[in-house]
């Protein structure tokens, strides 16, 4: 790092050098020359080096993290063992810990809020890169829904609390389910409205991307607007939207305080969508401050280290997935 | 013919319906963020004024109060955190977009998508093993690198996503002139990225802002003025949840007033971010 | 093009002095420690929630008689115990004494500080009656355990003579975070009901039979608030300010009993051992509200670990009695119970085992 500013400032009395070297005899300027190209290779050397130390440090930094939630969860693995993924109760006074009920609950959720969120993400997503793709209403629609990825979680989770909530409680006395308003539906919601950025924003972009020529082609052909679209744009750029889709489900799986806020946080295992719940994250806010006991503990950081894993599994299948459209 | 005639309106018409329908979808994705925004503003706006922003925070039964540690406090968090995260996450953006097929980078980028999805608490407890227990008590700093943490898979991600989107021509243009690899990319490559990458690193800032769990068992909170990186030190969220959580109506009254501070804050970052980008043009 | 390059240097600038700041950070990482026993006019502190706003006033109060900052945070009462173990603060905050398990976990003898009471109240949500309901501990107990379903049940209308009770269903709401609420709850429920004790058990979270969590005293509240037919338990100061009906409950000696700040120090008002540690649930007393509880201050019985210096313990121990003496006047405007004489002279009887280096501290 440090050579690297030394050639910067070492290059610039060279240029007024430069001038000189024209007078002076020629073997000397080549001393320099060679002196400085040295200099500049093992800046070169010291830049490429500190890249791949960055990136490695990623890597390090990610691998510590599992490390340590592995190490700090070693006592509930071997009280409880593998058992611990399907055990259906979560009873921290008799030390029995299972996370079916949590796993269970977060993708619930999860694929509620993608279900809900989907249509709208891909509407902005083509409202804004094939309708309408410049002027200022479309621009305010692009900067308003990049905002709602803004707002903090936990503001997200006070305002489900006091207005969606109520809502929801009247829609369930409507179709006849015990009136609660917490519970999975009303947090798959709230995440719903939480992920409309992600997919929007990339989807957007690829719908952006798709070459006109494509797209004209199409039209001169006597193809419809949406014809184009569900012919043209959808099949070229699904992997794109794939991947948003990805992006958002990563961000609902690991949501929260604004789930936690509205989930209705049972450890029973819910019964319908309409049943409150609980999530992984959201028991790990919950009971994290009150495990008075190192086993207790040791539960709740691994319910952190499956969520850990169960992020980096979406991960790998979504970069293989998104490979296999690229590729064909 | 007529068929023909009936066909060609059929299908215009569902192309109609559909761009009908696109545009309702699209235009209600805006409504809960301005149904938010209002309750906010309604509940917070009245609450602040000087007082509320340059006093201490009073307990129970005093009326009156204001958030000044609360504010500093996370100033002084997020600006040590920027200080971590961003030569990390600029230098890791510029690796993955230079070497993009190498298996380092397969991994590396790999790591960044894991730690954008990893839950917020969980870092948080990660921070509290890795520096307060070694520390040997809570500190500011230690919730600035839980916090650095989070910053990263955005920063990483828009350094990338902006400099593969240049052409490769500049770059070729800045070899041709003999120039080495890393002038190529920090007087050509970065420069004509940097504005993509700085709102990156503000969109960053402004999705920390916000982030409770993290700094719950690292930073700590403190009802006083503190300005030691080593000692406890106030953020908004934890105020936040902290006094929103209590039983007394003054309480909640700072919860609201910080509320609306950080919504107003997290989104003029948002929107300055924005501006910039547009002045700048770039397309992110 | 001149501002670009300003900021690309200014971005490298950032990029040099943050990789130092790294390597600094690693470099000093053991110099911070020499550091926190140079400041002593700071107390950190950590546990209960329900104590945070009584602390915060008598730690404003007693900082502006002696310069102290005492540094409080309602972290809950497990993590305040879990702290105090990993020796990151100087004093633990908790609703329960402490357990077999979190003994064991300690390094060294805790001591228990009574420091206030409170309340944990049955609120309830029937717009309909006007009427105080009344509440015996088996039926809160078949409530709970989702024995009984309905308002109108045979049960609870024979407490209730004369009251007209709807056919709705009650909806119970319990705390979903792990709370000293939740722990003086579920050990009167322990304490009155077999069935409880064989199928639930007491703590700070337990694995609820039925009902809803709610996040906090406010979680709980918004349940029972927006919920007709709601039922759940809060603390006295928030159902008291947020002006909430909370059921009579009947005691050991048979009285129906209306939770108040009276009725609480005189649950209190009883034989307390010299450790302290007891639990006012189910109380003798004739007059006393069943379902409260004590909160305590926790410490090291030897105050000389890791770099701690004599003062810094004096400090804090000066502190604790001045809370337990002269502090006692905040409780009652915030509505928590000042302690009974019993239970003050008990604190002080604690307070004069502490020990630096074998020495007591307080003479």
């Amino acid at each position: 790092m440090k050579s690297s500013v030394d050639t910067n400032l070492a290059t610039r009395p060279s240029e007024s050098g430069r001038v000189v070297s024209l007078k002076t005899p020629d073997t000397v300027s080549s001393t320099k020359r060679i002196k400085r190209s040295f200099r500049q290779i093992r800046a070169e050397n010291v830049f490429r080096r500190t890249l791949i130390i960055v990136a490695l440090a990623m890597v390090a930094l990610v691998l510590g993290i599992m490390l340590t939630l592995i190490f700090q969860s070693t006592l509930s693995i071997k009280s409880s063992g593998l058992g611990y993924l399907w055990g259906k109760t979560w009873d921290p006074v008799r030390d029995i810990f299972g996370a079916y009920p949590f796993i269970l609950g977060t993708l619930l959720t999860s694929f509620l809020a993608l279900a809900i969120s989907i249509p709208f993400s891909f509407a902005v997503a083509v409202f804004l890169g094939e309708y309408y793709p410049q002027g200022w209403f479309p621009n305010l629609l692009k900067n308003t829904v990049e905002l709602i990825a803004a707002v903090p979680s936990v503001i997200y989770g006070f305002w489900g609390l006091a207005v969606l909530v109520p809502i929801v409680r009247s829609f369930e006395t409507k179709i006849g389910v015990e009136p609660v308003g917490l519970g999975i539906f009303t947090s798959a919601i709230i995440l719903a409205i939480m992920v409309i950025p992600y997919a929007a924003s990339l989807g957007r972009s690829m719908i952006h991307m798709v070459p006109s020529n494509l797209k004209e082609a199409a039209y001169s052909l006597g193809a419809t607007r949406w014809e184009v679209i569900r012919s043209v744009i959808f099949p070229y750029t699904k992997s794109g939207l794939f991947a948003g889709v990805l992006l958002s489900l990563g961000r609902a799986l690991g949501e929260t305080m604004a789930v936690t806020m509205v989930i209705g946080n049972t450890s029973l295992i819910p019964k319908s969508i309409f049943a409150p719940g609980n999530t992984m994250a959201s028991v790990i806010a919950n009971e994290f401050t009150e495990a008075d006991h190192p086993v207790y503990l040791s539960a709740l950081i691994e319910l952190g280290l499956v969520l850990f894993l169960v992020t980096v599994v979406i991960n790998m299948v979504g970069k293989r997935l998104v490979g296999k459209f690229t590729n064909e | 013919m007529i068929s023909m005639k009936n066909n060609v309106k059929y299908r215009i018409g569902k192309s109609t319906g559909f761009q009908a329908l696109t545009i309702l979808l699209a235009c209600s994705c805006v409504v809960p963020l301005i149904f938010i925004l209002i309750y906010i503003l309604q509940a917070g706006l009245t609450k602040i004024n000087w007082h509320f922003l340059t006093n201490l925070p009073k307990p129970v039964g005093e009326s009156g109060g204001g958030i000044a540690n609360a504010l500093l406090g996370s100033i002084i968090i997020i600006l040590v955190a920027s200080v971590i995260a961003i030569p990390f996450g600029i230098l890791c953006g510029i690796y993955l977009s230079e070497n993009r097929k190498s298996r380092l980078a397969y991994w590396s980028r790999l790591c960044v998508d894991i730690l954008q999805g990893v839950p917020s608490i969980v870092i948080g407890i990660v921070a509290y093993f890795w520096l307060v227990k070694p520390l040997g008590g809570f500190s500011a700093i230690s919730g600035s690198v839980a916090l650095a943490i989070m910053m990263l898979p955005i920063i990483i991600r828009s350094t990338e996503e902006t400099l593969k989107l240049l052409p490769d021509s500049l770059r070729e243009a800045g070899f041709a002139l003999g120039l080495p690899f890393h002038r190529v990319v920090l007087k050509v490559i970065v420069p004509c990225g940097i504005s993509g990458i700085l709102s990156g690193v503000m969109l960053s800032v402004a999705r920390i802002a916000g982030e409770t769990a993290p700094l719950l068992f690292t930073a700590f909170g403190n009802p006083y003025m503190s300005f030691n990186l080593l000692k406890p030190m106030q953020s908004l969220p934890l105020l936040i949840f902290n006094y929103a959580t209590s039983p007394y109506n003054d309480w909640h009254d700072l919860a609201w007033g910080a509320s609306c501070i950080l919504l107003i804050w997290v989104l003029a970052l948002n929107i300055f971010t924005k501006l910039m980008t547009r002045k700048w043009k770039v397309q992110l | 093009m001149k501002t670009l390059k300003s900021l690309a240097l200014a971005a490298f600038a950032v990029a040099i002095s943050g990789s130092m700041m790294i390597t600094g950070c690693n470099g000093s990482g053991t110099a911070p420690k020499a550091d926190s026993s140079a400041n002593d006019n700071a107390m950190i502190g950590a546990g209960s929630t329900f104590d945070n706003p009584l602390f915060s006033k008598m730690f404003s109060e007693y900082n502006k008689l002696n310069g102290l900052k005492v540094n409080y945070q309602s972290i809950g009462s497990g993590g305040g115990i879990q702290q105090l173990t990993s020796k990151t603060v100087d004093f633990g905050a908790s609703d329960a004494p402490l357990n077999g398990k979190q003994d064991s976990a300690l390094s060294a003898p805790v001591i228990h500080i009574p420091v206030t009471a409170g309340a944990v109240v049955i609120s309830y949500n029937l717009p309909d009656v006007k009427d105080t309901l009344m509440l015996t501990p088996d039926v809160l107990a078949k409530i709970y355990l989702g024995e009984i379903k309905k308002w109108n049940d045979a049960k609870i209308q024979a407490i209730n003579k004369g009251v007209k009770l709807p056919a709705t269903d009650i909806v119970v709401a319990h705390r979903s975070d792990g709370s000293g609420t939740t722990n003086i709850f579920t050990t009167y429920l322990t304490k009155v009901s077999k069935d409880w004790e064989s199928k639930v058990g007491k703590g700070s979270s337990v694995n609820w039979p039925v009902g809803l969590g709610g996040k906090g005293n406010e979680g709980v509240a918004g349940s029972v608030k927006q919920t007709p037919g709601g039922i759940g338990y809060v603390e006295l100061a928030y159902a008291v300010q947020n002006n909430m009906a909370f059921a009579k409950m009947q005691n050991k000696a048979g009285k129906f009993i209306t939770p108040s700040i009276a009725s609480v120090t005189a649950a209190a008002n009883i034989d307390i051992p010299a450790d302290a540690k007891v639990s006012l649930t189910n109380t003798d007393a004739a007059e006393g509200y069943p379902i409260s509880g004590f909160s305590w201050v926790l410490i090291y019985k030897e105050q000389k670990y890791n770099d701690r210096t004599a003062d810094k313990a004096t400090k804090m121990l000066k502190l604790i009695q001045w809370m337990v003496h002269d502090g006692q006047q905040f409780s009652g405007p915030l509505n928590y119970a000042p302690l009974s004489d019993k239970a003050v002279s008990v604190a002080d009887a604690q307070l004069k085992t502490v020990t630096y280096d074998g020495k007591p501290v307080l003479q």
